[in-house]
């Protein structure tokens, strides 16, 4: 648990001290999933004894187009702008005219948005000056849920936990893993309804992710949907993203996944103790692992880690999928140089991941003062890179906004990251999209997307919750 | 002509003629040598440029710089050899140099 979060602020240094080791020790000791509950009582609680009110999703009102604004009004943390159809004039607004932009008064905090790519990575890179402790997403987590995360965690504990289960999606282990995903493909394509609309986010983007995960982590394989939702919830929260998910319920699901987790892990270490084999997935990995194999009893570690790969492999690669349908239908002239030649898949695969950029951005603190793009930038401030925004700057990508298979660039994307963080599942994401594109192309002759999607409501998750689509098979 | 060698995984080699001045990376990549993807555009930024270089010719590449050194210990299947071909320069001093490429990059 992040006890920094759990303890008021305003505890002398040694009291903190006492009580933090307390809290550590207790965590080690605590079943999980009371330690959660106990954490959600304590934020009701808290919010009754200070009469605060819980965080509510916000509530969508049309945003003003970008001209009518000052640059001093802009603010991009906005969690409607990619689902109101504005993120692409906006973030074009920054970058010509205010590339490092910083917003003093959002929902989230004061935040400095970088904007450019050449300035995004050369954030990226610098992890000594811009930190990726404690959290990446815009706005703080719910209190006492603060999970740890490597993704948030800077060198070298961030590279101790990252080699402990980096071997789970490394190539040589995604070789053996191929024709599965390839047959699971199969099995959900082959059940598509022909010639009547369906819902493709479910059907298939939701239902191949979910399948995958289930296989990475060994979970019950009948249970799947339970991590496509734990994902949501922990993807969604008003706080963090400006999502729909509201505290009650998230705290109530992290409490189901931590026991389901941490049964899981027992489990495993169980039939381990008694002679079986390892397996070759995520907590086997872990407990094979000396600076892993006691990640059980640093819970707040432990379910960070497992939620890192779930919320990491779900939503981004599930909105890749529904992407490469969008996109195809909306440049038509880039399906038929796919159909013409589907060599072109490994590319196109690149640019679709380019042209979504499922997560927007990723977030930073500055651990000094720094200058960047010309603008001062004091420790302590919060950061910005966005990924969506770099992946349209003109100055790197010709005619950004358009989507092009053939692109001769588009695997120079920033939508992984860069530096030390960089996407531990990139292999994985793009395996996954290139066997369902070999898959569709021959067994379809059309899939047409009706109307148009519905998209998410997020400041980080650039998705769809909704898609309807039409399918005739090939003949 | 001076030249560098690109050995495959699977063992099949091609000679490159050799540009001072660029990054091995970027020469690779001139020359369409499979198996280096350079996603970063060489700014030691990505992993994806992993070469194994030969033993005898360590020396004469030089260090492991700073940055370099983090990208690489994230990297599965690093070797001794290990390097980050867009952080190696072209020299004539190069000539000859033979670079094996790793199964795959990050
Ligand atoms: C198209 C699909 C995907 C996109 C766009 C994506 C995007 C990202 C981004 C932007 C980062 C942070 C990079 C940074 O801070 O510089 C990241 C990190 C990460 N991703 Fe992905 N991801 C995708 C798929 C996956 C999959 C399939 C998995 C796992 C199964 C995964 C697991 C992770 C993990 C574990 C990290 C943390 C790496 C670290 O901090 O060292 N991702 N991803
Ligand atoms: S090209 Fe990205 S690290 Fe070398």
């Amino acid at each position: 648990m992040n006890t920094r979060t759990l303890l008021p602020t305003t505890l002398n240094p040694t009291l903190r001290r006492l009580a933090e080791q307390a809290i550590t020790k207790a965590q080690a000791t605590i079943p999980i999933p009371l330690q959660i509950k106990g954490a959600h009582l304590f934020l009701k609680a808290k919010q009754r004894a200070l009469k605060q009110a819980p965080v509510r999703p916000p509530v969508e009102t049309p945003l003003p187009p970008v001209e009518q604004l000052a640059l001093t009004e802009i603010d991009v943390s906005n969690p409607f702008l990619f689902r109101q159809g504005l993120w692409q004039s906006y973030f074009k607004r920054l970058r010509d005219e205010a590339p490092v932009h910083y917003q003093p008064n959002s929902p989230f905090g004061p935040y400095w948005s970088v904007t450019r790519y050449d300035d995004i990575l050369a954030v990226d890179k610098n992890h000594a000056v811009f930190s990726a402790e404690p959290f990446i997403v815009m706005g703080d987590p719910p209190e006492g849920l603060g999970v740890e995360m490597f993704i948030a965690m800077d060198p070298p504990r961030h590279d101790a936990q990252r080699k402990a289960v980096q071997d789970v999606v490394a190539p040589k282990n995604l070789q053996d893993m191929e024709a599965l995903i390839r047959s699971r493909v199969r099995d959900v394509l082959d059940s598509l309804p022909e010639d009547q609309p369906f819902d493709w986010v479910p059907t298939v983007s939701i239902e191949l992710t979910a399948r995958m995960l289930a296989t990475l982590l060994d979970f019950p394989y009948e249970q799947r949907h339970k991590l496509v939702y734990w994902s949501d919830l922990a993807a969604g929260s008003a706080e963090a993203t400006g999502g729909t998910a509201d505290t009650d319920e998230t705290f109530i699901g992290v409490a189901d996944m931590a026991s389901h987790f941490t049964r899981l892990w027992h489990d495993k270490a169980a039939r381990r103790a008694a002679g079986e084999k390892p397996g070759f997935d995520l907590i086997s990995l872990m407990q094979g692992n000396d600076d892993t194999k006691d990640l059980v009893k640093r819970p707040m570690e432990f379910l960070g880690n497992l939620a890192l790969l779930i919320v990491g492999g779900n939503d981004t690669t599930r909105n890749s999928m529904s992407a490469g349908v969008l996109a195809l239908n909306r440049y038509p002239e880039e399906m038929a140089k796919l159909r013409a030649d589907p060599g072109l898949i490994p590319n196109m695969v690149s640019e679709i991941i380019r042209w979504q950029t499922p997560l927007a951005y990723m977030r930073r603190m500055a651990t000094c003062d720094t200058m960047l793009g010309g603008q001062f930038i004091r420790k302590g401030d919060k950061v910005m890179m966005w990924y969506a925004s770099g992946n349209r700057d003109e100055r790197k990508f010709a005619n950004p906004d358009a989507f092009l298979i053939d692109r001769d660039n588009a695997r120079q994307h920033m939508s992984f990251g860069y530096g030390v963080h960089r996407c531990m599942g990139n292999r994985l994401a793009e395996l996954q999209l290139k066997i369902l594109w070999e898959e569709l192309l021959p067994r379809f002759s059309t899939i047409e997307v009706l109307g148009e999607p519905e998209r998410v409501q997020s400041n980080l998750v650039r998705g769809y919750a909704s898609m309807m689509v039409r399918v005739k098979r090939a003949k | 002509m001076a030249t560098i060698t690109f050995i495959q995984h699977d063992g099949t080699s091609r000679d490159i003629p050799l540009t001072e001045g660029t990054s091995l990376m970027q020469l690779a990549r001139d020359n369409r040598v499979p198996g280096i993807d350079g996603d970063c555009g060489g700014a030691c930024a990505c992993g994806t440029c992993h070469v194994i270089i030969d033993r005898e010719w360590l020396a004469a590449v030089g260090p492991r710089n700073a940055e370099e050194k983090q990208m690489l210990e994230l990297t599965p299947d690093v070797q001794p050899g290990s390097r980050l071909a867009c952080q190696i320069q072209t020299t004539g001093a190069l000539d000859g140099l033979r670079v094996h490429l790793p199964e795959h990059q990050m």
